[in-house]
């Protein structure tokens, strides 16, 4: 399935609930990818040091399923995490400082863009190795069940990660886990098209990505990662599943990455102008702002508002970031160990 | 008191937190219907279920990093590795992610996790089960790299480490499984960073951890019947490092040994005498000495092999050269 070339669903019956669910998350959706822009403008400024990855063009993935969540489950993602953070609820200022390395930052500037987390929300982090979160949220999922809880995990992954044994491992542990009914996690492949600059049919030998997870007995299901409400939908179903059963699901969502793989990544010599121009055509938050405004939940002034008050949002972010302190030097050798160390 | 096997010091020790914290639980090749490769895990399967007691498949990685998401979820587990070579497959694991959540999480995550297994030379097991890691992994900020050399140290330690809130990087050896000693009873645990004088002497001091401090003791005896008095001290974690006990000592001996079964290059034995350098310099009143294993992957020739590990003659031998005695 190419999503490029899935044309817009039409309006479609929304109930009350799920049309105020989605008004409230296209201002998220908005505020993420507004967020995005000015941090890789920031990088451009010199703010923002290190590795900068933005999320724009797969924002309908994480908001639909963070949108499905309950506040006491959790999840994991590798480093391209802004847009879970805010999603979640982390302060915008909070994420920002963090990529600014400030003080204030989520992660006290110790971490950086790669590396947000919002433990306190549920949020266990951003890794910089591909699939070198896989296990950690596998395990994550089992602790949760072993402590009987219903609480469930949810474990966002690229198509790159599917290719290492941080990804097998660990599936392999989910389906045997699964059949005691131990191990309530969604794996949820935001397959974006391309690992750096490899594309999935040059990096898997088998594209249909989430036919990959029957090898371990874990189901799953794949579909458009650009309609907000499809994943949404999506999401609710495999989170009730997972939730009543303790067994792991998995979803491939087609999606596509607007920006380079990251801020260095300036020339994109992997993909021509006009694939991307294509993708853009299907923007998932024009997607959304044309369905909502198409069943008459969004004015012309609602959308002028969304994209005031994410403006507003990001400018007091940069101005929180740019007005913290640097982390103080005694940090550096704080939370290496913890109270008995 | 009771008189236990190493191996029994370890299970016990499990046994009791186990029994004292349903947080406890044990993961690991072969541990649970298997009984554990070297028995450590005996019966504790059918003591407390396959849910606390995880067989896992050959997946180093996966069970490693997955311990590692259950720690940062509040569970206590205990990783066995079959031996410390397998853990290189996890390496990733415990390097990138055990060691460095905490920090890079800026302090919200504990991973409160003990991997324990046998490090080191066993018998005739060749190039790729014989290695010792303990530089490798005392290397990295943020792991705890403890290493006991008696049935007490084995059980004093691993309650440390499966109380702890950080990572433990905890080195058995398989030549001590049937060691017998005295164990104290009931709730006996040794802090992380305190080394212990296990022989007193006057006339040199020589730093052991693990299966060496056995071979230490053994060449500090022979040598007292030839009139020198060797001190032994066993280092019991190498990260932390107690350098307060082994600088006390050899500002009274003047003179130190360092014995390590790994490489001589870069390896434990140059860390603890760059810093006898450091701290005690002046007391010194001859170099330090190393005496260490070849450096050679490890052959399987019986013949062979006994040239590659250090014996009780070659402690000796560096103690006399550190007296002038050679």
């Amino acid at each position: 399935m190419d999503t490029r070339s899935v044309k817009t669903a039409p309006p479609r019956d929304l109930g009350r609930d799920e049309l105020a669910a989605a008004v409230e998350w296209y201002g998220k959706m908005v505020l993420v990818r507004r967020f995005e822009e000015e941090a890789e403008r920031e990088f451009r400024r010199g703010k923002i040091g290190g590795y900068l990855h933005v999320y724009s063009g797969q924002e309908a993935v994480a908001a639909g399923f963070l949108s499905a969540i309950r506040p006491d489950d959790i999840f994991f993602t590798a480093y391209r995490d802004h847009a879970h953070a805010l999603f979640r609820g982390a302060a915008p200022g909070a994420v920002m400082a963090e990529l600014f390395g400030k003080a204030t930052g989520l992660a006290k500037g110790k971490g950086g863009s790669m590396h947000l987390f919002d433990v306190a929300r549920g949020f266990y982090g951003g890794y910089g190795i591909v699939g070198g979160h896989i296990p950690l949220a596998t395990g994550a999922a089992f602790a949760l069940r072993y402590q009987q809880a219903d609480r469930i995990c949810l474990c966002f992954l690229g198509d790159g990660a599917m290719n290492s044994g941080s990804f097998h491992e660990p599936a392999n542990l989910a389906g045997l886990w699964g059949k005691q009914g131990l191990c309530p996690i969604v794996y949820i492949v935001e397959n974006n098209q391309y690992a750096m600059g490899t594309p999935v049919d040059r990096s898997s030998a088998v594209t249909n990505l989430a036919s990959r997870f029957s090898t371990y007995g874990i189901e799953n299901e794949r579909a458009d990662g650009m309609d907000f409400i499809e994943v949404r939908r999506l999401a609710g179903r495999a989170v009730r599943r997972v939730r009543e059963t303790g067994r792991p699901y998995a979803v491939e969502l087609l999606t596509y990455r607007f920006a380079g793989h990251g801020a260095a990544d300036l020339f994109q010599p992997y993909r021509t102008k006009d694939e991307i121009a294509q993708a853009r055509q299907r923007d998932p938050i024009t997607l959304l702002e044309d369905l909502l405004r198409a069943t008459g939940a969004l004015s012309d002034g609602e959308v002028k508002r969304a994209r005031a008050d994410a403006e507003r949002v990001v400018t007091d972010a940069v101005r929180f970031a740019e007005e913290s302190p640097p982390p103080a030097p005694e940090e550096l050798y704080r939370d290496i160990y913890g109270a008995d160390g | 008191m009771a008189e236990l096997t190493y191996r029994d010091a370890l299970r016990s020790a499990l046994i009791e937190e186990m029994d004292h914290d349903r947080r406890v639980i044990l993961i690991g090749e072969d541990i649970g219907v298997y009984q554990g490769t070297f028995r450590v895990t005996a019966d504790l399967l059918q003591r407390y279920g396959p849910t606390r007691v995880i067989d896992t498949p050959i997946s180093e990685l996966g069970f490693v990093g997955a311990a590692i998401g259950m720690a940062m979820l509040g569970l206590r587990p205990v990783v066995e590795v079959m031996t410390w070579n397998f853990s290189l497959l996890a390496m990733d694991q415990i390097v990138n992610n055990a060691a460095k959540l905490r920090y890079f999480s800026g302090g919200q995550v504990n991973v409160p996790l003990v991997i324990r297994g046998p490090n080191g030379a066993g018998v005739q097991l060749s190039a790729q089960h014989s290695q010792s890691l303990e530089a490798t992994y005392a290397h990295f900020p943020g792991l705890y790299v403890v290493a006991p050399a008696t049935p007490a140290e084995a059980k004093g330690l691993l309650r440390t480490a499966i109380r702890s809130q950080d990572p433990v990087i905890f080195l058995e050896n398989a030549a001590l499984y049937g060691l017998k000693g005295e164990v104290p009873d009931s709730d006996f645990a040794l802090p992380f960073g305190k080394a212990a004088v296990v022989r007193n002497g006057r006339d040199a001091t020589v730093i052991a951890y693990s299966r060496m401090v056995h071979a230490a003791v053994a060449a500090a005896e022979q040598l007292a019947g030839e009139g020198t008095e060797a001190e032994v001290i066993s280092l019991r974690s190498l990260r932390p490092l107690d350098m307060a006990t082994v600088v006390e000592s050899v500002a009274r001996t003047h003179r130190a040994v360092v014995v390590q079964e790994q490489w001589k290059p870069f390896g434990a034995a140059a860390e603890i005498a760059m810093r006898i350098y450091e701290e005690a310099f002046d007391q010194l009143d001859s170099p330090v000495e190393r005496v260490t294993g070849a450096d050679v992957p490890m052959p399987y020739a019986r013949t062979l092999e006994a040239r590659a590990v250090p014996h009780e003659a070659d402690i000796v031998a560096a103690v006399k050269k550190t007296l002038g005695k050679q």
